[in-house]
């Protein structure tokens, strides 16, 4: 961006704010337009560095999987850097990488993302890879192309989860939290045998049902002309032809109603406790709150219960607590690794203590204060890379606030009060509901 | 770090209309598809210029304006780090760094950390092998506040005791947990094999087990009297600032900083790995082998720098890379295999790598050699040329963030770079050719005395690799293999 608006400054002289600094507010102008075939499209122009990042978000996820199937977004991910009608196998990135241009996608359960950063000269070379695979992915898919990314798959896997220390614990934590026909149950990166069961026709059905125009948005962003921009999208998107409307999610409700427990053993040396509570979902009332709740407990030194555990009694290694927010609904982890010679019950009984004291008590105003200043802080780091501001904007526009929810997403944080947060620990992170997972030290063979 | 820009602003108006001209007419035609759309010239990356000034004791400030968001970026590099510890003492320039923010001033670490956070800033404290490093990024409406206390944090850190103990605590039990994981396993006992345990670089920056249970707080403050000189650092500032602004504050906090210029000593050049080996390092039921294999490398002054950039981007530097386009994409097993040199004041190694499926390891190892053994021959123009593409047209990419530029002007003091360095980056790259490409090679990829380390499940790997007959093979517990 060329700089964030300053506007607050003009009539800085008249009252002071608050006795606060004032702090510019966030604003990214954007275009958005729709195409006929009902692919959102949004425009941002940024001409700091020459470069430019496509953006598209396909609203699907893992979410959206059916039983026997699961991890099935996240290859078909893969498939779609493979090759589409007019660009053989390999030759999306060898065309990318000869022009300077570095890409990747993501999968999470509410939905996949595929983005291209790349010298503003080669704009046009990313759309047309992009709308070819949007349109013509299915021409020259073959059984063989699925069995490839099957395995790579499998390897990814093994290395973020079988082969990752304690890396079982988070697939099982949500198998306990959510219900089994709740789609957050399963997870994103699939079961192995479900992986193996993935077929060329599932291939078929997920894109003719899902990649369509009407369920995607394309953003364009950084050194960009907007009217030219506007006409090289219409170009390379309009021939694709819109599908049927994407029915959305109906969930069953997720509701826990008592503690539920298990004990893991992995290779590891030292003991780790999970305890994990259902919360309200991203930008629903509570949310926010959360994310100060998890501040409060576990950001810095002097963060409660990073203090207790890890720097004044150091029983602990480490510990974290984070809202992790999904579009139909959200978990609170709170994660502690135990010092040699320690046990995760012990690391429970503190935190379990400091989370009645939330409960009883709101935390002090300079608890909250400095962690809003440092979420605010962390709003403008983000604004640094126009590839973050590019997956905002899609972001923002996936959740229904409009793709310029900047302002709006940190005022979420600056209007919150201390009895906010002592509000949400009480509402939301019972101790008489919730799952507690504690991973053992495999015994030595 | 300049570069010349061969676009006048008029003829960038003129540009912009023309593409609105042009805008109407490309909407209506219908695209072919069936080759990719010729993209034009690429964009001229305008380096920003570096301005200098000197405290009055001598300190160096760098400065770059970046007016995009609110922020700035102070960073204070000391051209001493892990390279510079003591025999004996690994891990004392890493635990030093660490130490700095653990008191200082009249705030002892619980203070220091709510001033910071409350600010909305981040301070972090850190040592490589070539330097050390305090970096604060802060709102730019709270520089005035944040200023006084990283200057305590470098000048005036206090080294209590209690947190001595604390932080040791930490990093032992850090080590510990390392050995639970096989992707952290490898890399150590790569270091090891290739360095040896006397060698600087055959041991991580923080150090043993045996050498962080002997630091004292007069070991810290020895090393930070000694190593944290104004003669020695450099002040680099990249941000939402002018620097007529931010000097006279700078100088407040850090002109009364006094010292001398203390010579460095470089870190010896380790000999080569003498003959061909295979480590074994156990983890029974491992699902995956994590593989590293090489030897020792090149320094980062190295004549051979832009051919080795465009050799690794072919070899295993890239997507599209050799080996990732070999373990990954056409025998699948691996989510990912690369390569790289570790370019350091002295030289550190050159490695490939990959985590591979078990029951894959042999079959994966075989295919590294292929591609170590093929990159000695003559590369096809067509792949030198994108692999040049790719180094030098991404180059814009990593000047976007105050933390980019920062980097680049840390990395520009460590190895003393030329103010040209990064203006003549991309034309360097493309006068590489395959000639340089294949001599390089053959002088720094030679696959047969490579020292490779696989860590895995021993009972089901080992025989497969002794029947590749790649030299003699060793099995090691996961406590040899990463030193005591």
């Amino acid at each position: 961006m060329r700089r964030l608006f300053m506007t607050l400054l003009l009539v800085a002289c008249a009252v002071p704010l608050r006795g606060q600094t004032a702090t510019p507010p966030l604003q990214v102008p954007y275009t958005q337009f729709r195409l006929a075939n009902g692919l959102t499209v949004i425009l941002h122009q940024d001409k700091s560095v020459p470069i430019v990042t496509v953006n598209v978000w396909y609203h699907v996820g893992s979410a959206n999987e059916k039983p026997g199937r699961t991890g099935f977004a996240h290859l078909f991910e893969h498939l779609m850097f493979e090759g589409s009608k007019n660009v053989k196998e390999g030759v999306f990135d060898t065309l990318l990488e000869s022009a300077g241009g570095n890409n990747n996608g993501s999968t999470t359960n509410d939905r996949t993302n595929y983005f291209e950063d790349l010298p503003s000269n080669a704009l046009e070379l990313a759309l047309y890879l992009e709308s070819d695979r949007m349109a013509y992915l299915l021409d020259t898919m073959t059984p063989q192309r699925v069995d490839g990314q099957r395995d790579v798959v499998k390897n990814e896997r093994r290395q973020s989860y079988e082969n990752q220390p304690y890396g079982m614990a988070s697939i099982e934590i949500d198998r306990m939290l959510w219900p089994q026909n709740h789609p957050y149950n399963w997870p994103t990166i699939g079961y192995m045998e479900d992986l193996t069961a993935a077929s060329h026709s599932d291939v078929v059905e997920f894109f003719k049902k899902y990649y369509v125009p009407n369920n995607a948005s394309l953003v364009v962003a950084g050194d960009i002309d907007i009217p030219r921009t506007k006409a090289l999208v219409e170009r390379w998107f309009n021939e694709i032809p819109r599908g049927a409307d994407v029915e959305p999610i109906a969930p069953p409700s997720a509701i826990l109603t008592e503690v539920k427990k298990k004990t893991l053993t992995d290779r590891v040396a030292l003991e780790r406790l999970y305890l994990a509570w259902l919360t309200p979902r991203m930008y629903a009332p509570g949310d926010a709150s959360l994310d100060m709740v998890s501040s409060v407990l576990s950001g810095g030194k002097n963060s409660r219960l990073y203090k207790r555990l890890v720097y004044d009694t150091q029983i602990a290694q480490d510990v974290s607590a984070f809202q992790q927010s999904g579009a139909i609904g959200s978990e609170f982890q709170i994660i502690a690794t135990a010092r040699r010679g320690h046990t995760a019950a012990e690391l429970q009984k503190v935190i379990d203590e400091e989370l009645e004291k939330l409960r009883r008590e709101p935390p002090e105003p300079r608890e909250v204060q400095r962690a809003i200043n440092q979420i605010e802080a962390s709003f403008y780091r983000r604004m640094e890379r126009v590839s973050n501001k590019a997956d905002s904007l899609n972001g923002y526009y996936f959740a229904g606030g409009g793709p310029d929810y900047f302002a709006e997403d940190l005022a979420r944080y600056t209007s919150l009060s201390p009895s906010d947060v002592q509000a949400a620990a009480i509402r939301w992170l019972p101790a008489d509901r919730r799952v507690e997972v504690i991973v053992l030290p495999e015994a030595k063979k | 770090m300049s570069a010349a820009t061969k676009r006048t602003k008029t003829v960038v108006a003129v540009l912009v209309a023309l593409g609105t001209f042009a805008a109407s007419l490309v909407a209506q035609s219908a695209p072919d598809r069936t080759r990719p759309p010729m993209v034009g010239p690429p964009p001229r990356l305008n380096l920003p210029d570096i301005q200098r000034r000197m405290l009055s004791n001598g300190l160096a400030v760098w400065l770059v304006e970046s007016h995009e968001v609110p922020l700035v970026q102070v960073n204070l590099l000391v051209k001493a780090g892990a390279g510079d510890d003591p025999a004996g003492k690994f891990g004392l320039a890493s635990l030093t760094a660490a130490m700095l923010d653990e008191g200082a001033g009249s705030r002892n670490a619980l203070e220091l950390a709510d001033a910071v956070d409350f600010l909305g800033a981040s301070l972090a404290t850190t040592a490589s092998f070539d330097a050390s490093a305090v970096r604060l990024n802060v709102p730019v409406a709270r520089i005035k506040e944040a200023l006084p206390l990283m200057a305590d944090v470098i000048l005036r850190p206090t080294f209590p005791g209690a947190e001595l103990e604390r932080l040791r605590q930490e990093r032992l039990t850090a080590l510990l947990q390392a050995k639970d994981d096989p992707a952290s396993v490898a890399p150590m006992a790569f270091a090891r094999t290739v360095f040896g345990a006397t060698h600087r670089y055959g041991t991580g920056v923080a150090g043993t087990e045996t050498t962080l249970k002997a630091f004292t707080v007069p070991d810290l403050k020895t090393f930070h009297a000694s190593k944290y000189q104004p003669g020695n650092s450099v002040l680099i500032v990249v941000g939402d600032v002018k620097l007529d602004a931010i000097v006279p504050q700078l100088e407040m906090q850090f002109g009364s900083w006094k010292g001398t210029s203390p010579t460095r000593v470089p870190v010896p050049q380790a000999p080569q790995v003498a003959q061909g080996q295979i480590t074994i390092v156990d983890m029974p039921g491992a699902e995956q082998s994590q593989i590293r294999m090489g030897w020792v490398g090149v320094s980062r002054s190295t004549p051979d720098y832009f051919t080795l950039e465009v050799l690794n981007t072919i070899l295993g530097g890239s997507f599209t890379s050799r080996l990732n386009q070999n373990l990954r994409e056409e025998h699948q097993y691996s989510y990912g295999a690369s390569s790289r040199f570790d370019m350091r004041l002295s030289a550190g190694a050159f490695q490939a790598g990959a985590g591979v499926q078990t029951d894959k390891t042999s079959e994966a190892l075989r295919e590294f050699f292929n591609e170590l053994n093929g990159i000695i021959k003559p590369v096809p123009a067509e792949e030198l040329t994108k692999a040049k593409n790719y180094a030098a047209l991404s180059f814009p990419s990593e000047f976007e963030t105050s933390g980019d530029l920062s980097a680049k002007m840390e990395e520009m003091v460590v190895f003393g770079l030329p103010d040209t360095f990064f203006g003549a980056y991309v034309d360097n790259l493309q006068k590489v050719t395959a000639a340089a490409v294949q001599k390089a090679a053959e002088t720094h990829i030679q696959p047969k005395r490579f020292a490779v380390v696989v860590v895995g499940d021993r009972k089901v790997i080992e025989p497969g690799i002794r029947a590749l007959n790649l030299g003699p093979v060793r099995v090691m517990s996961v406590d040899e293999a990463v030193g005591q």
